[in-house]
């Protein structure tokens, strides 16, 4: 509602008065003319009024610049979820079924702030009846030394907590911070390494990883943009479970030092069971030794790290290499008489084999003379390139932080006489992981495959092509024939047509030669021969059992039940389907499966 | 006239100045509210992935080994193997439905003390098999199976 005030007088004061128009008559008097000394008072008091609206509107926005810029930052408290997103600062590591492996949990550590205390001496001596394993003399000295701060546990259980609080001492106090946890012990703990803190602060403390996955991936563990989505590994943990009951027991009952097994999927490379006996708990990740052989460390990967020399499995990459190349078929007769001589060499057979083999013979019957005479055939620098194609050159490109210092020993020069004994697995060492790697590159249709402890979102691009799939079906009835007729006759499990190759290779001494009664037996091996799913490669150090009237340490009888034993308690986890129909067993089996894939 | 208005608008900046400390007032609460629930929230989860760590502590496949074992008596439980696999044909119909109980009292009683001793097994071990002992549970204070 607005009132206007009516008007008195003609707008524009220059238009000009019609004279026409006559002059109110009644109009009222002129106001009187105001006192001038008024007017200016009325002027400068609405002045001031003005400027004093300013100064107050400055004041308050100076007052607030003032306030702002004295005040703490701070992030708005609302929007965002500050407090609920940020759970743990470590994200958690699980299997490929997504059971947890390691995972945080709240923990408390315990400091000292002498400067506080009461009674530093008392406090020393409460600590020590707390804490059996700390000194009361030394902290009482560490309490007078001036410094106002020393850590004293990295993190203590409740009722410690409450024995020091019971201590009734200021100047102990309590930091939370979170604790990694391995909820499985000791299982596949050369996979997931450890953690130990990092920066530690009174509020909380960083977890690094020390080894293993937990160190390849501790960025990404620790990255706050991944709002801690678990990473997902390609183990799987009834299957690794099952794997190291039975290394143990294996391992034991062959009288081994250290076992070590790798169970891998044929076409991605995925490593479903990785296992390296003796092993370690990770919740208390023991000291690396200082003394003695490397190779006994609990710490020590023999899957991967261990580099050792593998023996007649190797025989299978100079036959597939010698069908490739078309120098021989798998009937071709090959001269077996022994000795071979080779220089001041001589190649010498476990048995005498007669005359002549045929491939697939020198195979079952591991003859290590017709081996060489094949790798003599196809050369050295044939030789080469092929185990170079199939990764024996260089370390494996697993995601452990111990894998890339694990480089195989290759010969720096390659005479004829490394041509020969690498054929069959001497003068060339490399580790469980590689040889796994190249039974899966061979046999699987003959792609070359990239080992990883990562579950894979999809099947991944089949690698570059090593071999034909027709040369990969001929290996495998080559290798299944060794199951069923060889030297690895005890591997065969009903239902589960299990193809490999068994190897045995005397252990270097270190002062130089071979020990005579020390050897490292070595199975590797397919399953199911003709559509492989999975490859196995079992491992022991040093076995030896008294079996059939004598005592034993080729890989037949230590490596062989082992490994058998392994495929029955896992391939039924896998989901994988016996097979009992016999002609399962037949090569042309082996070739549809061969035909199917093109 | 102009001292309704006058009234009116003193009337208004007192209302406003109401609604706008009542908005105020309401927002901070509002905003601690929010906070209070975000702590609920980041307690909630933390409990959250302290039941996860137990659970699977209480999961890890030693103990559950440990407690089948213990538990073989009545559960049966024996690692998968490849003769475990079947095909659908071979599933049996159900069972036919059990037997009504006796209705001689006395007979009954007999009847169980006969069979009571039997223990049934589900799994037929081979006969190289090696014997093995069976724990009986072992029994914590609260009740609860220890391996």
């Amino acid at each position: 509602m607005i009132f206007r005030r009516r008007r008195t007088h003609a707008i524009d004061p220059f238009r000009p008065v019609t004279p026409t128009v006559p002059r109110p008559r009644d109009a009222a008097p002129a106001a009187p003319r105001a006192n001038p000394e008024k007017l200016r008072l009325r002027a400068e008091r609405r002045l001031k009024f003005t400027a004093a609206c300013f100064l107050v509107g400055f004041a308050a926005v100076g007052l607030k610049m003032g306030a702002i810029s004295a005040s703490e930052a701070r992030e708005p408290a609302t929007g965002g979820l500050a407090g609920a997103g940020i759970v743990s600062e470590r994200a958690d590591i699980i299997d490929r079924q997504g059971r947890v492996l390691a995972t945080n949990v709240t923990a408390t550590a315990l400091y000292a702030q002498p400067h506080l205390m009461v009674d530093s001496d008392a406090a020393a001596e409460g600590l020590a009846r707390v804490f059996p394993d700390m000194n009361p003399e030394t902290w009482k000295r560490r309490f007078k030394s001036g410094s106002k701060f020393f850590w004293l546990k990295g993190n203590i259980s409740p009722e410690q907590q409450q024995a020091i609080h019971d201590l009734g001492e200021p100047g102990l106090l309590f930091g939370q911070r979170e604790m990694r946890v391995y909820p499985n012990g000791p299982l596949a703990s050369h996979v997931l390494g450890g953690a130990r803190y990092g920066e530690q602060d009174v509020r909380a403390a960083e977890i690094k990883g020390v080894a293993g996955v937990e160190a390849v991936f501790d960025d990404y563990l620790g990255d706050p943009a991944r709002e801690g989505a678990p990473l997902r590994l390609s183990v799987d943990l009834s299957v690794q479970t099952a794997m190291e009951r039975v290394l143990l027991s294996g391992m034991k009952l062959m009288n081994a030092k250290g076992a070590a097994a790798i169970l891998m999927d044929i076409h991605t490379g995925e490593i479903v069971s990785m296992a390296s006996l003796p092993d370690f708990d990770p919740n208390d990740r023991p000291q690396v030794l200082t003394q003695g052989d490397r190779g006994d460390d609990p710490l020590f990967n023999r899957a991967v790290q261990g580099v050792y020399e593998l023996g007649s499995t190797f025989k299978i990459f100079a036959a597939a290499q010698s069908l490739e190349l078309g120098l021989t078929n798998a009937g071709t007769m090959i001269d077996t008489r022994g000795p071979l001589r080779q220089g001041r060499f001589r190649i010498r057979d476990f048995h005498n084999y007669g005359n002549q083999l045929s491939v697939t013979d020198v195979i079952v019957k591991s003859s290590n003379i017709g081996t060489a005479r094949m790798a003599l055939d196809i050369g050295g620098t044939r030789q080469q390139a092929f185990l170079r194609s199939l990764g024996f050159f260089e370390a494996t490109p697993v995601e452990l932080t111990e894998a890339p210092g694990a480089r195989p020993l290759v010969p720096a020069r390659w005479p004829d006489i490394s041509t020969m004994t690498i054929s069959y697995g001497h003068g060339l060492s490399a580790s469980p992981l590689h040889l796994a790697t190249a039974y899966a590159s061979l046999l699987n249709g003959g792609t070359r495959v990239t080992p990883t402890l990562l579950a894979r979102a999809a099947p991944p691009e089949p690698g570059p092509r090593i071999v034909s799939e027709r040369v990969s079906a001929e290996a495998r009835h080559m290798l299944r024939q060794v199951v069923t007729r060889g030297t690895a006759s005890l591997a065969e499990v009903e239902g589960y047509q299990i193809a490999g190759k068994t190897g045995t290779a005397d252990k270097p001494s270190p002062t130089g030669g071979y020990y005579r009664d020390k050897v490292i037996t070595t199975f590797a091996g397919v399953f199911p021969a003709q559509d492989p799913e999975y490859v196995l490669v079992v491992s022991l150090d040093e076995p030896s059992i008294q079996a059939a009237g004598e005592e034993r340490r080729t890989a037949g009888w230590t490596a062989v039940p082992v490994a058998s034993e392994a495929v029955r308690r896992i391939a039924p986890l896998l989901g994988l389907r016996p097979d009992f129909d016999p002609a399962a067993d037949s090569f042309g089996a082996y070739l549809t499966r061969a035909g199917a894939d093109n | 006239m102009r001292t309704v208005f006058y009234a009116l608008s003193i009337c208004l900046v007192v209302a406003l100045a109401f609604w706008a400390y009542d908005e105020g007032y309401r927002t901070r609460a509002t905003e601690r509210a929010v906070a209070r629930l975000e702590r609920t929230i980041g307690a909630r989860h933390q409990e959250l992935s302290m039941l996860k760590a137990e659970w699977a502590y209480l999961n890890r496949p030693d103990r559950l080994h440990e407690l089948a074992e213990m538990n073989f008596e009545s559960l049966g439980l024996v690692p998968l193997a490849p003769d475990h696999f079947a095909l659908a044909d071979q599933v049996s119909f159900a069972p036919p439905p059990p037997p009504e109980p006796p209705r001689n009292r006395i007979a009954g009683k007999v009847l169980e003390r006969q069979i009571g001793d039997v223990i049934i097994m589900n799994h037929v071990f081979g006969a190289e098999a090696e014997s093995r002992v069976i724990a009986p549970p072992t029994l914590a204070d609260d009740g609860e199976q220890l391996p």
